[in-house]
């Protein structure tokens, strides 16, 4: 039996050990750095008026984005789980797609749609309506990349749960409307609730394809995250090092909600 | 089959709603507090004097109750996404033809630079940056083709900012007397030992200060910023190098384009060349105290001894046939467009 | 870009069919402004996408594509992807391993962890690296500007998919057959090669798919740390970020398919695979 103690102390040091290289350091260090001048500079980098700009658009933009996601990801997973109709597999397939591209990639297919000189541009144009460089394009941008996870995680609830119980409220008088709100959703809920999370972190963290349709307008269009990077860039490594923590804190936030969620969906510990 | 009930109708409200806000969110952002908002544009480097510039024209009778929006990044990057709808009213680039193309698109005037200044703001001058204490021991161009030296400098074609660098190389060559031919073959050599050119040059200066390197070619006024900001450098002034000249313009189909005018004349003025002269920007006016500090290059020229920018563009620069092209190509170095 | 954990792959083709009671949670408005929603959001994007790349012609696109600085960042691109995914694969199933099979104190603390990578921004990603392993290192390891750096990144950013996609399988796994086996004289080692692998290898080749395929397609966290240098540490979407900021908009939606595509036909193929390994396990 030792051998075998031995071998799972083994077995756990690799993994620990790796865990601790690639993850642990890292998060540690960032943390580290920030704060080893003390709690002053990293505060007045935190409420420089670009600083909390960022904080509040990044907000605002996933506060636009996530219930968006969240109405129609639902739709998409009912039309999945309970419709009946031709290309299903390909409405699984669109809803997938943001996981198959690069963020970059989904920025300039929103600029070539809606930029000045996209398929839409002059329409939008001539109406007056600026949607790259501009708040929209980022919701947009934002909510592309993170459409796919209330859907995603809703489906297999609705799977699971069957049509038993819709079937009764049905016969027993219900109308559509009413089984959904009253049958349907309380049993999916912690799926719909999970995907919220998912979407949010997602959502919260988005770089790439906002980055491409921002236009780096300091105080309007700058995220969290893009202002972590126009702080480097600028050389300003307490800012960079402030602004990263508190998306990291964040993100630690949605850690946590998603840890509790798992073991409520699950109905088990998850470990 | 399905009766549209009231929720469904609060749904297709809400939506509506959320919609709505977002177009209100479109329109709006441009319109904004109850004084006028001026959207500037402009090259990454001067940031730093803009954070000074602004409060202070704030403070003077036509900059009061102005704000503004200010969007910084790499000047060709700017110039196409002013051409591609980001709105601005006043931009300031890193070199003229960002500007000309600005003018192509019909959002400045052609006769944007037929004033005092040409349409230029601030100059400064191509320099060698190079680590401190200069344990290389460089002092100028001819340095630079030593074997062994590692020089960066952004790609040229990726880059704007980094056609000055070139052209403040090989306009050098022919100021100490060599030959166009010859020019050209010392730019070969530099680019041997180019080791890495990254796509703009702030990622090449944070290549150089992470170590990679023993010489930078950039600009006079990043080096005094970045001198001041504690970095572990210092530059060489070579004693031929070119004059740059960094356009600023109003963008004439904008509403604010008389605020913006105002706002030009203020950076034009001695106050507002102080400060710049302050920040490290050589002042293109006369009679600024604070410009005493910049030593003038023995052996100073500009682009229009080269031919202009136009001229030099096509002569080197050319996707197919340029002079640099030809060279990058040679040794393997991306010039894709 | 990420799955939930618990997705069965991630491309929903073939799933079970459920009879509809009518067109159930949806009527012609909501299926509609659903339809609305995607156009406006997935498929006019990519149509438009698709439209530029093609937009010279297939010799265009060709020539696009097979510009020296385009090829070399694609090449790097999938060479370090699937050097990532394997380590992943390996890895990623020791460590679901030890969140299911081990006890340890602090291993809820450790499997909340696992899902960061997921949950932090790219760039932050990108800027705790550099804190560690860049200039300036406290312990003295500096892989920034070279090619180590970006599978650093990589293995960051795709550490979770592999390990939450192992991690409910393992749960389920009955261990009977794993001690019937012990009992009948197989060691740990043919236990682990016959009974458990296969078991596991639809869920280990679902997470390698998703890894994959997010790996291709990363961006934030390799903008610091790999110094973005062409042909030597640019990858695949560094280069489209910088032709769409130098106006190359054709070549930019040129290596863009290209990535797609390649994510698509690997998740695809992945998905067939993982399905019909499940298949013949059950």
């Amino acid at each position: 039996m030792s051998a075998n103690a031995a071998r799972r102390l083994g077995v756990r040091m690799l993994a620990l050990g790796y865990l601790a290289l690639l993850l642990g350091a890292p998060v540690g260090m960032i943390f580290y750095r920030t704060f080893e001048h003390g709690l002053a500079p990293v505060w007045s980098a935190v409420t420089a008026p670009n600083a909390e700009h960022a904080f509040w658009l990044s907000l605002e933009i996933v506060a636009i984005a996530v219930p968006l996601n969240t109405i129609f990801g639902i739709g998409m997973a009912l039309l999945l789980e309970r419709g009946r109709f031709w290309g299903k597999g390909l409405l699984g397939l669109v809803i997938d797609l943001p996981f198959a591209i690069s963020p970059v990639v989904v920025g300039l297919a929103l600029v070539l749609v809606y930029g000045k000189t996209g398929w839409l541009g002059d329409w939008l144009t001539t109406n007056g309506i600026q949607i790259i460089f501009s708040v929209p394009g980022m919701v947009i941008a934002t909510a592309v990349v993170s459409l796919p996870f209330v859907a995603r995680e809703t489906m297999p609830v609705l799977r699971e749960l069957g049509i038993d119980a819709e079937q009764a409220a049905e016969t027993l008088g219900a109308s559509a409307w009413q089984t959904f709100w009253r049958v349907t959703l309380p049993a999916i809920r912690w799926g719909v609730v999970y995907g919220v999370v998912l979407s949010t972190a997602r959502a919260l963290g988005e770089f790439g394809a906002v980055s491409i349709v921002s236009g780096r307008i300091e105080g309007q269009t700058q995220t969290l995250p893009l202002y972590v990077q126009d702080r480097f860039e600028n050389f300003d490594s307490t800012g960079a090092y402030a602004a990263a923590v508190l998306l990291a804190l964040l993100a630690l936030g949605t850690l946590l909600a998603m840890n509790l969620l798992t073991r409520r969906t699950r109905g088990r510990t998850a470990s | 089959m399905q009766k549209v009930t009231m929720p469904k109708r609060t749904i297709a409200v809400a939506l509506s709603l959320a919609v709505a806000a977002l177009g209100l969110a479109a329109c709006g952002s441009s319109s904004s507090g109850s004084g006028k908002q001026l959207a500037l544009v402009a090259y990454s480097t001067p940031q730093g004097v803009f954070e000074k510039l602004i409060p202070a024209f704030e403070t003077t009778p036509e900059g009061k109750g102005v704000s503004f929006s200010q969007s910084y990044g790499p000047s060709g990057e700017q110039s196409r996404s002013v051409v591609n709808g980001l709105h601005a009213d006043v931009v300031n680039l890193s070199l003229e033809p960002d500007v000309t193309k600005l003018v192509k698109a019909g959002l400045v005037s052609s006769s944007w630079n037929a004033n005092a200044t040409d349409g230029f703001v601030t100059d400064s001058v191509a320099v060698i940056i190079v680590r401190k204490g200069n344990p290389e021991h460089i002092t100028g161009w001819s340095d630079l083709i030593k074997p062994g030296v590692g020089v960066l400098t952004p790609n040229p074609f990726t880059s704007g900012s980094a056609r000055w660098n070139i052209m403040a190389a090989y306009g050098a060559q022919l100021k100490e007397g060599k030959t166009p031919a010859q020019a050209q073959e010392y730019l070969k050599a530099l680019f041997g030992n180019v080791v890495s050119q990254d796509s703009s040059a702030r990622n090449a200066l944070q290549t150089f200060l992470a170590g990679r390197g023993d010489a930078l070619i950039d600009y006079e006024d990043e080096a005094i910023t970045d001198e001041k900001k504690g970095a572990a450098i210092e530059y060489v002034i070579p004693n031929d190098t070119i004059l740059i000249q960094n356009p600023i313009a109003v963008v004439g189909t904008s509403a604010n384009a008389a605020e913006a005018q105002k706002f030009v004349s203020y950076l034009l003025s001695p106050a507002g060349q102080t400060i710049w002269a302050e920040k490290g920007y050589r002042p293109v006016i006369s009679g600024i105290a604070a410009a005493a500090k910049f030593p003038t290059p023995p052996g100073l020229f500009t682009i229009q001894s080269l031919g202009g920018w136009k001229a030099v563009t096509k002569q080197f620069f050319e996707p197919e046939t340029g002079i640099v092209t030809k060279i990058e190509q040679s040794l393997g170095v991306s010039t894709a467009k | 870009m990420s799955p939930p954990p618990n997705s069965q792959g991630a491309l929903a083709l073939g799933r079970p069919r459920v009879p509809a009671i009518g067109a159930r949670g949806a009527g012609a408005l909501g299926k509609g402004l659903l339809g609305i929603y995607l156009s406006a959001l997935v498929l006019l994007p990519v149509a438009a996408l698709l439209s530029k790349a093609g937009s010279g012609g297939t010799s265009a696109f060709w020539r696009e594509i097979s510009n020296p600085e385009a090829l070399a960042a694609i090449k790097l691109t999938l060479a370090a992807s699937a050097i990532v995914v394997l380590i992943n694969a390996i890895f990623g199933t020791l460590i679901a391993w030890v969140l299911v099979r081990d006890e340890f104190p602090g291993k809820r603390f450790v499997n909340t962890l696992i899902d960061l990578p997921f949950a932090l921004p790219t760039i932050v990603a990108g800027v705790v690296l550099l804190a560690l392993y860049g200039k300036g290192s406290p312990v003295g390891v500096d892989v920034a500007f070279t090619r180590a750096s970006v599978g650093l990144a990589l293995l960051f950013v795709t550490l979770p998919f592999v390990v939450r996609s192992v991690q409910p399988v393992l749960l389920e796994l009955d261990q009977a057959m794993e001690e019937a086996a012990a009992s009948l004289g197989a060691g740990p080692a043919t236990v682990l090669r016959r009974i458990v692998l296969p078991s596991l290898a639809p869920a280990i080749i679902s997470g390698v798919a998703l890894s994959f395929a997010r790996a291709i397609g990363e961006y934030g966290s390799l903008v610091l740390i790999t110094g973005e240098l062409p042909f030597k540490t640019e990858v695949g979407s560094v280069y489209i970020f910088g032709q769409i900021s130098n106006e190359n908009l054709p070549a930019a939606a040129a290596v863009s398919v290209l990535l797609l595509l390649v994510a698509l036909v690997v998740l695809g193929a992945l998905s067939f695979v993982s399905h019909r390994r499940s298949r013949h396990v059950r």
